[in-house]
């Protein structure tokens, strides 16, 4: 911890947070957990990659909480990609805008966290495991509550479209909470993006109760601006026969921290977890995610990818833990990198630590340059060096984003990395 | 068609050709033998372009044009087509996919017009009969999980639906049975006309039954050090290598 940052940064957020009488336990005791540890500094084991903490301090000064900015429906609009049907969610610097989002409630239920009040909240997102998690729970200013019904298939997928400009205040703190209940399924898709370039800071936490027999997609685009830093916890809890898969996609941005954590609550659940990181110039993106196999006869998949040019670098934690009453567990887990240039670095960990005796568990990861050799044979049958190139990096990323669960979604996001594979990054 | 004057080449500083000249002229089938490490895949890669290999002397004419200033991607579209001895295993792109790209890139190089989706397909089962290739394969990452008879026969179909006119096959005959030798063969001999021409590098004579040769070239130790009709290539199944060696070593000396 440093004593600056948490001066800085701490304080004058927490001295912003006007006193709200909704989840005042909640927000008390995770402030206490700030005052009593401060953020990450980056001799801890966790942060040790990624000194977001000190990234903060030296971007923004002046700390001061997000304000709704100017933001039309012609601008929502624009950035709404093509194809898309269902619902959406806007955020405007992380408070949901009710005039320009669109809420048919088909099949589910919305509401305001702050009008619903769910004891949900903060069940799920471990406060005391991610200092950025208590720091959404002391300070949030505004959130949504979705809650699919038991039984209840949700037909079109919803987006949540975050749109965030620093011109109002640079600490974004949006908050969601999802309930999902026995035999439910829906497709969420959550898409980030600037509308300008100065430095914000944004902190979001998405908790998902993933109910018994339920089916629940997550497909996230990060394509922020080459000054926004952002921390995204992810938590999620997976009863029993339930499935649950989460597909990141992080193109750009300055720093991106993205904490996914599963817990497989009972038998018979699965969870997936596929992530790309496309990186150049100096982003950098740290994915940490964590699966806990608690109860036998559970399944995770993991596949992360990433192609990194320039300087950019890219970090890959993934924490398996497999309990003693866990017996049947199958649980895989690959990272695979593609560095583009010298200067690129990728610092790839697999962690596993398994109690139970009767279990499949593996990794794998790999980092290496492009084949010089395929790149040669396409180039011998008379493709281009670029188009080669391209070719085989669309390739090595196809397959994460094979997974991406909405048609549309996914032909978007194979739209934008086709055109930066195509081109020279 | 072709005129290699005396070509060197060496890779990492260790030099493996050592004056090669060779003219080739369209219609006729040229084979390349020789002993181990004697230069034959590296003639076959320095043709085709491969850039691990540094060309240190001589000149390569390709129809009147200096292939050594080409990239191997033009040396293709010129119609120099490279069928490899080891053909790389390439997940996630399918033969068929990558080659509508790959012909199309060629044609526009060519001034022909680009083959739509119907028309590609219906080349690519005419080709396909040639090598008697399952188009299920084709669809099929490139090479992988490809029996070794299966990959050369992707390499001739690709070849088929290039169009080259000067065809490289290096080793091809190399690990085949029989029947996969006669297939591959029989697809090049079908390919064959009086505007193509066609360079074998084997190491094994057996092939020339099934593709006749019209001179035969024996490599060694970086030269051509010998050369003949189809005789010749039967005179090594019979004889070995090491006549030639004894010959060569005596002459130097």
């Amino acid at each position: 911890m440093t004593t600056t940052i948490k001066n800085n940064l701490l304080d004058s957020i927490l001295s912003q947070v006007v006193s709200n009488p909704s989840f005042s336990e909640l927000r008390a005791t995770s402030r206490l957990l700030l005052e009593k540890n401060g953020l990450p500094a980056i001799k801890e084991e966790e942060y040790k990659f990624t000194g977001i903490t000190k990234k903060l301090e030296n971007s923004i000064s002046d700390f001061s909480l997000a304000k709704k900015s100017d933001l039309n429906s012609k601008t929502v609009q624009s950035h709404v990609f093509e194809g898309f049907e269902g619902d959406i969610l806007v955020f405007n610097n992380g408070f949901y805008d009710k005039e320009l989002s669109s809420v048919s409630q088909n099949g589910y239920i919305f509401s305001l966290i702050t009008d619903a009040k769910p004891e949900l909240l903060g069940k799920i997102a471990a406060k005391e495991k991610d200092p950025f998690v208590a720091l959404n729970n002391a300070s949030f200013q505004d959130g949504v509550y979705l809650k699919i019904p038991k039984n209840q298939k949700v037909e079109n997928p919803i987006l949540f479209l975050f749109l965030n400009q620093s011109n109002g205040g640079q600490v974004i703190q949006p908050r969601i909470l999802i309930e999902v209940e026995e035999n439910a399924e829906v497709t969420f898709l959550e898409d980030n993006i600037s509308l300008d370039d100065k430095a914000y800071f944004s902190n979001t936490v998405t908790e998902i109760k993933v109910g018994q027999n339920s089916q629940v997609h997550y497909n996230r685009l990060q394509n922020e601006s080459k000054n926004a830093i952002s921390v995204n916890n992810t938590e999620t809890d997976i009863h029993r026969d339930a499935v649950f898969t989460s597909v990141v996609v992080s193109l750009s941005g300055d720093m991106v921290r993205n904490n996914l954590s599963l817990n497989l609550l009972d038998s018979g659940c699965e969870g997936n977890m596929y992530g790309l990181y496309l990186l150049n110039g100096k982003t950098h993106v740290d994915n940490h995610t964590n699966v806990d196999h608690t109860k036998p006869h559970a399944q995770s998949n993991e596949l992360y990818k990433g192609v990194l040019a320039d300087s950019s670098r890219g970090v890959f934690n993934g924490k398996i833990f497999v309990r003693q009453d866990a017996q049947k567990t199958n649980a895989f887990q690959q990272n695979n990198n593609i560095l583009l240039s010298e200067d690129a670095i990728v610092n790839t960990k697999p962690q596993l630590e398994i109690w139970a005796d009767d279990v499949k568990c593996s990794h794998g990861c790999t980092t290496g340059q492009l084949d010089e050799e395929a790149l040669f044979y396409l180039r011998a049958r008379g493709l281009g060096k670029e188009q080669a190139r391209g070719m085989l990096l669309y390739a090595f990323t196809g397959e994460v984003m094979d997974h991406i669960s909405d048609e549309a979604f996914q032909n978007h996001v194979v739209n934008i990395v086709q055109t930066r594979l195509g081109s020279n990054f | 068609m072709l005129t290699i004057k005396n070509l060197h080449a060496s890779i990492e500083g260790t030099p493996i050709l050592r004056g090669i000249n060779l003219e080739v002229k369209a219609g006729e089938v040229h084979a390349i033998m020789g002993p181990n490490g004697s230069g034959k895949s590296t003639l076959a890669s320095v043709l085709a372009g491969r850039e691990e290999y540094e060309v240190t002397e001589g000149e390569v004419i390709f129809k009147g044009k200096d292939l050594l200033e080409l990239a191997p991607e033009d040396r293709a579209r010129e119609g120099v087509f490279l069928a490899f001895q080891y053909p790389v295993e390439i997940p996630g792109v399918s033969t068929t996919n990558f080659l509508r790209t790959a012909v199309n890139q060629v044609r526009e190089y060519r001034g022909l017009p680009a083959l739509d989706a119907v028309k590609f397909l219906s080349v690519m089962k005419e080709k396909m009969k040639l090598v008697e290739i399952d188009q299920k394969l084709l669809s099929r990452s490139l090479n992988e999980g490809f029996s070794g008879g299966e990959k050369k026969r992707n390499e001739i179909f690709q070849m088929a639906m290039l169009e080259p006119t000067l065809s490289i096959l290096d080793e091809t005959d190399s690990g085949l049975d029989i029947d996969a030798l006669r297939i591959v063969s029989n697809g090049v001999n079908q390919l064959k006309s009086d505007k193509t021409a066609t360079i074998v590098v084997t190491h094994y004579q057996r092939l020339l039954d099934y593709i006749v040769p019209d001179y035969v070239h024996v490599i060694y130790n970086g030269r051509i050090v010998k050369s003949g009709t189809k005789e010749l290539a039967m005179e090594l199944e019979e004889k070995g290598y090491d006549w030639i060696k004894e010959e060569v070593n005596a002459a130097s000396v």
